[in-house]
């Protein structure tokens, strides 16, 4: 008898370790992610509902937001065409520097966002690569809307290819080939089969993408040029108010931008137990392998 | 019907997908780059070396590192019990803080840079409580680390929580049957097979805090030489129109992206490479 309640007791963690363990970590959550969410609605809505209205409805906050809604806008398609270029050549093909082009698309991840930005100033700013010509045209890049959405293109390159690579892997392409062998077009088959196939992965990765292009700071911030009412993104924004110690006002429009990370998260969500759901039933319908 | 050749390539567009890819990346992300090896190449090795190992430029990499590595470690330890939490012990709430751990990925990082300044000020939620205990969070290089172990934290999390769920209970239950206790089966058995995704998502973690700037810089109290970060460096270079300055210090910080890169890369490998032999010794058993 003892022997089993031995066996029993190693299997699974003490009582005390239990609750010790679930204190610590949902603590620790507590205080790094769980406060600070509250913390940006406490700090925006401290001086009640009118100055909280106010602060938004102002010139300055909404071209803000229409700015930080257009470079998302135009960042969002590229993205999504690039991740389903580079998911379909990767995935469904085998060729040479494979995992280069991988490691490739990873490099936005890795590059500090200041770094970014640095980059793309030496290339069209006024003293880099093409400024010289770039004036000469009067096309403004940096310090302007173009500069800001092609930082924001780097910085959110990787997302819905990552999201896309495993997902076409692991669903190979036996369905495409069935597809094309009973005469589909390749467009067809792209409409019919693999985008239903990988719709709510694309979906993921476009959220996660879009999150991230409405609020990057570091890169944004150096191609822009601060130009209030023009050039100023909505987290470019919080930055100046908060400056100016006009605490309410950065926390009104930081909430919004809290508004949008609990919306994608809400939506990561959802989407993610769409996924799985897909996953269940499809192993369900599968008739079980022979062992 | 005329069947293709098997390794004649079936389906369609992988000139086309992997044109646009190639250009695409070229376009935005080789090329820019290029751009800045060619502009650093206006310095000199040894001007390069001068600008990269000046006083203030080392003291903002002692502060990076170390502050990413404090995070870095802070996040592996709660990461690891928050991950273990998750996977094995029910409790109420539980997809709601399952969520929530992705907050630090979707809530931009200036937004997380003001809360937590406000936070641990000396008049904050959090700061109040410490500063009659001495402990001064705001605006000292411990704030770095604060903002830091905020990004970081779903790294660690995410690796590990499959990996948890993908232990197979039978190792578990030869370790108790052989007598382990359940910290011995921890230790010997679990901690090993983690081992490589929690060191992964240290890696992860720690190599996006090098570079992190939007969460810091208000935390910080960006003092030179005691409280300023490296990105931060840069945009002051800039500011002071020495775009030089600033891109040999870029340069720096792009080779310890690249090292990082193929530090992650690796870890990856070997970390799949371990699980494989694994479940190929386990096949081969049967």
């Amino acid at each position: 008898m003892s022997g089993a309640a031995a066996v029993k007791r190693a299997l699974a963690e003490p009582r005390w370790v239990r609750v010790l363990l679930l204190g610590v970590g949902l603590g620790f959550l507590f205080f790094f992610l769980a406060l600070p969410l509250l913390a940006v609605f406490g700090e925006a809505f401290a001086t009640g509902w009118t100055a909280y209205a106010k602060a938004l409805d102002d010139p300055e906050a909404l071209s803000a937001i229409g700015l930080t809604l257009s470079v998302a806008l135009f960042v969002l398609p590229g993205n999504l065409v690039f991740g389903l270029a580079a998911a379909w050549a990767i995935a469904k093909f085998d060729f040479r520097g494979k995992s280069l082009l991988i490691t490739l698309i990873d490099l936005p991840f890795a590059v500090s966002p200041v770094v970014v930005g640095l980059v793309f100033l030496l290339i069209f700013g006024a003293q880099g690569l093409f400024g010289p010509w770039l004036a000469a045209h009067e096309i403004k890049v940096v310090f302007a809307l173009p500069g800001m959405i092609i930082v924001t293109m780097f910085i959110t390159c990787p997302f819905v290819a990552r999201e896309l690579i495993p997902l076409m892997q692991a669903q190979g392409k036996e369905e495409e080939e069935a597809a094309l062998s009973l005469g589909a077009t390749g467009w067809q088959m792209f409409r019919r089969v693999t985008l239903p196939n990988i719709k709510w992965g694309l979906m993921y990765g476009v959220i996660l993408a879009n999150a991230r292009a409405m609020g990057e700071f570091g890169a944004v911030s150096v191609v822009s040029g601060h130009i209030r009412g023009q050039t100023n993104t909505l987290p470019l924004h919080v930055e100046i108010l908060y400056n100016e110690y006009n605490a309410v006002g950065a926390f009104a429009s930081a909430s919004v931008l809290a508004l949008l990370a609990l919306v994608t998260l809400l939506a990561k969500t959802i989407v993610e137990w769409r996924m799985r759901r897909e996953t269940l039933m499809l192993k369900a319908e599968l008739p079980p392998e022979k062992n | 019907m005329p069947r293709p050749a098997s390794g004649r390539r079936l389906l369609p567009g992988f000139g086309l997908s992997l044109g646009c890819t190639l250009v695409y990346l070229s376009l935005l992300i080789l090329l820019p780059l290029a751009g800045l090896a060619f502009k650093a190449s206006e310095l000199s090795l040894a001007q390069w070396w001068a600008i990269a190992t000046s006083e203030r430029a080392l003291a903002s990499y002692r502060v990076t590192f170390g502050a990413s590595l404090l995070a870095a470690m802070i996040n592996a330890f709660f990461g690891l019990i928050v991950a273990w939490i998750l996977v094995r012990y029910p409790f109420p709430g539980k997809r709601v803080v399952d969520s929530l751990v992705d907050l630090p990925f979707a809530l931009p990082t200036a937004v997380a840079g003001i809360t937590l300044a406000t936070l641990y000020a000396g008049n904050g939620w959090i700061g109040r409580h410490l500063e009659p205990l001495g402990v001064k969070v705001a605006f000292t290089p411990l704030g770095i680390v604060v903002a830091l172990t905020f990004i970081g934290l779903p790294f660690v999390v995410r690796t590990l929580q499959p990996v948890i769920e993908d232990i197979e209970p039978e190792i578990e239950e030869a370790a108790a049957m052989l007598g382990a206790s359940r910290w011995q089966t921890f230790t010997r058995v679990l901690l090993p097979a983690l081992f490589p995704a929690l060191l992964t998502g240290f890696t992860l973690a720690f190599s996006r805090s090098i570079g992190e700037y939007g969460s810091v810089i208000f935390i910080a109290g960006n003092l030179p030489l005691i409280s300023e970060i490296t990105p931060l460096l840069i945009i002051a270079k800039l500011e002071q129109y020495d775009v030089v300055g600033a891109t040999a210090l870029a340069v720096v910080m792009l080779i310890i992206s690249f090292v990082m890169l193929l530090a992650v890369n690796a870890l990856q490998w070997w970390a799949a490479s371990r699980l494989h032999r694994r479940s190929g010794s386990a096949d081969e058993r049967r």
